[in-house]
């Protein structure tokens, strides 16, 4: 079955990650390796000052270019794009980013339900959501609104998880298509490949 | 995309279309996910059905529009957020500016006033307040009313304080307003060389000669084609040797500006007009 899968095409996965997500995503970017991927937009919850370390620790390791995003950059395949810490990211129609200060959406900015949100309405079926370790509910009605517009769902299976209580709710609140080991989210979404807007 | 999907779009398009057409506010070439959002938001909050049912009282209701309005611009700000580039401002930005015997600061987009108070705490700071005079713009009149009265939610300051302390800060935060119930007051000698009046950076022209333009996280809402519009107006409001300062995501680099411009803090964006 995930055999078959992997042989999906999407225009953009998005992940949502908050307490240990850094680490699990130094995991699972090192399968990202394809320049035909799908854009992977990434956001994570960290504390509001914090500089661009995270974006440089992921860039050495992954063999995609990892970068934080800039207000109206463009989305291009074959490259990982993080959320500046302390604002919300959307995504626009035309396939670029846009930011915003608006208030924190239960206390989170970025907020995953947010980001997930934008993408459903934009990417629809062509696209992937992934929910990893967290200890709050953020990105589980952003899930389910992936998995309503046709979306592909993947939440990071709890008992792998350092704080297990994001994907949990994700799997409550989604029933998500996959739920994988850490292990094997990376080679998965890895083995994805890009298709142009429909 | 979904045929709903569509006609949402389709009737916000029409939506800001009637707003401009009726009150002169444009939000035309703002980014679409935001006012999407926005106006979902203030759909569930009026308890209307579609966005159609709000355009029709739009036009026949200025009341319903004015709730509609601060729903639509963001009045969200912070004081001393990103606590480093205030740290420039301080250091490298406002002591360069202190020999001249008036010195003019443009706050564009200045929302409920945090960062104005914020800019206003470190000039006293430096003693360099009596040579300044504010000019703090936006183009919500009930946000500028909120933000001449400088009161601000006191659950705020612990925030805010820590920040301020971060900027390099060297009173006391608290010192600058009073608690009151659930508020702070900024004290009102704070408020002596601040100005504030309605400017709108959609459809208002320039502003006059500034030796500072602070416009922070205003251009993140706006389309390119707006940013480059609004600009275009800094630059032209900008004496010789000014500075502009955008938000840490905002950037010059892009636009038909830049050659005007050299950097002063890049990760900050901070720069200054070189001729």
């Amino acid at each position: 079955m995930l055999d078959s899968l992997e042989k999906r095409t999407f225009e953009a996965i998005l992940i949502g990650a908050s307490a240990g997500g850094f680490k699990a995503l130094k995991k699972i970017v090192l399968s990202f390796a394809k320049k035909e991927m799908p854009a992977v937009i990434v956001a994570i919850h960290r504390t509001w000052n914090s500089d661009d370390y995270l974006e440089s620790a992921l860039d050495t390791i992954c063999p995609l270019g990892v970068r934080q995003v800039d207000a109206g950059g463009e989305i291009r395949h074959g490259n990982v794009y993080v959320a500046p810490p302390n604002y919300h990211l959307l995504i626009e129609d035309d396939r670029t980013f846009s930011l915003s200060i608006e208030r924190p959406v239960n206390f989170a900015r970025p907020s995953i339900d947010v980001l997930l949100e934008s993408a459903a309405e934009v990417f629809g079926k062509n696209m992937a959501g992934v929910i990893l370790t967290g200890a709050n509910n953020d990105g589980s009605s952003g899930l389910k609104r992936v998995k309503m517009s046709g979306g592909l769902t993947v939440v990071q299976d709890p008992v792998t998880a350092e704080m297990p209580s994001m994907p949990n709710s994700a799997i409550r609140s989604a029933s998500p298509d996959h739920v994988l080991p850490l292990g094997r989210i990376g080679p998965f979404l890895g083995g994805f490949s890009w298709a142009a807007p429909d | 995309m979904d045929d709903q999907a569509k006609n949402e779009r389709i009737e916000i398009d029409l939506l800001l279309e009637a707003i401009y057409l009726k009150y002169g506010y444009d939000f035309r070439n703002y980014s679409k996910a935001s006012i999407r959002r926005r106006v979902r938001r203030h759909l569930t909050r009026s308890g209307l059905e579609n966005v159609s049912e709000m355009l029709h009282r739009v036009l026949y209701e200025p009341a319903f529009f004015d709730k509609l309005l601060l729903d639509l611009t963001i009045n969200v700000t912070e004081m001393f957020r990103d606590p480093d580039y205030f740290k420039i401002l301080r250091k490298v930005v406002l002591p360069s500016l202190k020999d001249k015997k008036f010195v003019k600061v443009w706050h564009a987009g200045c929302a409920t006033g945090e960062e104005v108070y914020s800019m206003v705490i470190l000039l006293r700071e430096g003693g360099f307040y009596k040579n300044f005079q504010i000019y703090a713009t936006d183009t919500n009149e009930a946000v500028l009313k909120s933000a001449g009265k400088g009161i601000f939610p006191l659950a705020r300051m612990k925030e805010y304080t820590r920040n301020y302390i971060k900027a390099g800060g060297r009173a006391g935060f608290a010192s600058y307003y009073t608690a009151r119930y659930d508020h702070a007051l900024m004290h009102h000698d704070l408020k002596e060389n601040i100005v504030f009046s309605h400017h709108n950076l959609v459809t208002d022209g320039v502003f006059g000669e500034m030796d500072l333009i602070l416009c922070r996280n205003v251009l993140i809402y706006f389309n390119r084609e707006l940013q480059e519009r609004v600009l275009q107006l800094f630059l032209d409001s900008l004496a010789d040797g000014g500075f502009l300062c955008l938000g840490s995501k905002e950037s010059l680099q892009f636009s038909t500006v830049n050659p005007h411009f050299e950097i002063v803090a890049g990760k900050n964006k901070i720069y200054r007009k070189t001729g």
